[in-house]
């Protein structure tokens, strides 16, 4: 059935999405800024001060996550991005004139982030998420472009994408800008504070945290509704939580300080950074400055409280409860204590903690099968560690006990499927 | 410091010597720590290949990975003798051969050559094999033919592995395993080496260098 309605889809659907876009997207001249403007900002390229705030916003922006290679060199491309449509390699953008973006003009540039279009005008694919850095600021764009003009060159070309069809044809993409690209600007909100802009403008655009904290449909579109709601990462397997902070949100009763901490040092009295999130604290948010991380932590707190969830009856717990409470005094409470309150500074408590009762267990499963250190930080530059336990543990120990946390103390999330346990331990983690 | 890398000690024991019941983790107490720590960067950067270990390593920075490297590095810790695997004669004494002498015809220097009369190792960048188990050291020159696993120096041994035969891998996995550990397990000093690298040893002088 499911199959039957795909092929639907792909023979029907698809060229008909790829008729509209052309028609809502039909290319037009390209536009540009006024020939004086572009002669200024070209004159202003190499000012350092501009560049070194460059390299800052380049740093909020993570742009070397995605594109520097494992064992590579910063900035010069070849991670191969995984998405449910296929894998796409993050091009050099060290300034290497052939094979880098040593010719492109700042015009083009700015085109890639706000349009989210090549040099010849083609259109990009969003696992670049030009959906979040359009809103970026030409003035912040033309920093980054500075301090990407000022790297060394990097010779190394651009890998293939690995793409199936009919996603490997570009004009596919018209059709899906239409639906969920809405390019513009930040546009600040008068009603709110600087602060509060300042931090909607980090979150929604330079940091782009919807793209992985919002959930996104079968095309890879965005939900607009549910904006930093939480979801699943496509391809990566990890769950991006709702960082609402109010009532019903996925991170409800942080404080200010509690986002800050974690943003900064990778830890907080609340939970520790992990999997992805632990990449994004060490390659970015820790070198943010303490100014830009109160106004995320501004912007956050005032992200209104979410409807709760209906509750799902009475609450139950799982059949392997006691199985689980036994492995848990064995193997848990000596770092995370008796009732799961952690040591503060140390380990993480699992009481109350987001990470352990979030919608689905994917977390909190991970976590004890792979294990690992939070992220090494100038905050926290010796990280205190757990050991992974997918060696010695069961799928049906890892259920029951990860079920034994989820439903004790003040917990009250669903059980864990040993099925599910089984699945995820082989998911590659990168 | 042993609180820290509980990560660590499920696989590799509580301090590094390795655990009985899982042969293919190799012990790390006590090997040179310049080694160790090329080991943790090597699996950060993709050179070494485990689901498990890059994921642990993954969030470390170098000053830290330079303190868990001499944390094991100075641990002093006797070790097991290994569970002899069963082979032929003929084997062992291949085994024997290429550990203590090599095999000129094929151009293969001797283990004890570079690591150390008493396989130990030699300070501060070449392991010990005494105390290793089969499984670990035969995975590890298959993974060196395969270039599953590269260095980021000199690639020795990924010209060594390659001229030898796999019957020679597990020949000469069986004989080192099969031997009881030296009473002093300490890494031999730096230059230790009975011979000089071999020419093609040496990056810059027609050396490897991948």
């Amino acid at each position: 059935m499911t199959r039957r309605w795909w092929r639907g889809v792909l023979v029907f659907g698809l060229p008909g999405m790829a008729l509209l876009g052309w028609w809502l997207f039909v290319p037009g001249r390209v536009q540009q800024a006024p020939t004086a403007q572009r002669e200024a900002e070209a004159a202003r390229l190499r000012d350092p001060a501009l560049i070194a705030r460059g390299e800052y916003l380049a740093a909020v922006g993570d742009c070397a996550a995605c594109h520097t290679e494992r064992g590579g060199q910063r900035y010069a491309g070849g991670r191969m991005l995984a998405t449910p449509f296929g894998d796409l390699p993050a091009p050099n953008i060290t300034p290497d004139p052939e094979t880098g973006i040593g010719q492109w003009s700042f015009e083009d540039f700015w085109r890639a982030l706000h349009e989210g279009k090549g040099r010849r005008s083609e259109p990009l694919y969003p696992v670049f998420s030009y959906t979040s850095f359009t809103k970026v600021t030409r003035d912040d764009a033309l920093a980054i472009f500075a301090w990407l003009k000022s790297l060394p060159p990097v010779h190394q070309s651009d890998r293939e994408p690995g793409l199936a069809f009919p996603y490997s044809v570009r004009s596919s993409l018209l059709a899906w800008r239409a639906l969920y690209f809405e390019p513009g600007v930040y546009r600040p909100d008068p009603a709110r504070s600087p602060e509060w802009n300042r931090g909607a403008y980090l979150v929604q655009g330079l940091g782009h945290c919807n793209e992985c904290h919002t959930t996104r449909n079968a095309w890879g579109g965005m939900d607009r509704d549910r904006r930093l709601a939480g979801g699943t990462i496509p391809a990566q397997d990890w769950y991006a939580p709702d960082l609402g902070t109010q009532p019903g949100g996925g991170l409800a009763g942080w404080s200010k300080q509690d986002i800050v901490d974690l943003l900064k040092t990778g830890q907080s009295a609340r939970g520790v950074a992990f999997g992805p999130m632990a990449d994004v604290v060490r390659d970015s948010t820790q070198h943010m400055s303490d100014a830009d991380l109160q106004a995320v932590a501004v912007y956050l707190q005032a992200l209104p409280a979410r409807t709760p969830a209906p509750a799902p009856g009475a609450f139950a717990q799982a059949a392997s409860h006691a199985q689980g409470g036994q492995l848990y005094v064995r193997q848990c409470a000596a770092c995370h204590g008796k009732q799961g309150e952690g040591v503060p500074g140390v380990y993480p408590p699992l009481d109350g903690n987001s990470s352990v009762t979030g919608p689905t267990a994917t977390n909190a499963v991970r976590s004890v099968l792979l294990g690992g250190f939070a992220p090494a930080t100038a905050g926290n530059p010796r990280p205190y560690s757990m050991p992974p336990f997918a060696q010695q543990l069961s799928d049906d120990e890892v259920a029951a006990v990860v079920g034994y946390i989820r439903q004790s103390w003040s917990n009250r999330a669903s059980a864990v499927w040993p099925a599910e346990v089984g699945r995820l331990r082989h998911t590659p983690v990168d | 410091m042993q609180q820290r890398v509980a990560a660590c000690a499920s696989c590799h024991g509580a301090h590094g010597e390795g655990l009985p019941g899982d042969p293919d983790v190799p012990r790390l107490a006590g090997k040179p720590a310049g080694y160790l720590l090329q080991q943790l960067e090597s699996f950060q950067d993709g050179r070494r290949h485990h689901a498990a270990m890059e994921y642990v390593v993954r969030q470390l920075g170098p000053d830290y990975l330079r303190q868990i490297a001499e944390y094991f590095a100075a641990r002093q810790v006797r070790y097991r003798r290994q569970a002899a695997p069963a082979v032929s004669a003929a084997a062992m004494r291949r085994g024997e051969q290429l550990a203590r002498h090599g095999d000129a015809s094929r151009g293969v220097p001797s283990c004890a050559s570079c690591h150390g009369d008493t396989l130990t190792g030699v300070e501060p960048m070449v392991p010990g094999l005494a105390g290793l188990s089969y499984a670990y050291i035969d995975a590890q020159l298959d993974a060196w033919r395969t270039h599953r696993r590269v260095a980021d120096g000199p690639g020795c041994m990924v010209v060594v592995a390659n001229r030898m035969t796999g019957g020679d891998v597990a020949a000469v996995a069986a004989w080192l395993a099969s031997q009881p550990p030296p009473a002093d397990m300490h890494p031999a000093p730096a230059g230790a080496q009975r011979d000089p690298l071999p020419g093609w040893c040496v990056p810059g002088n027609g050396g490897v260098n991948p």
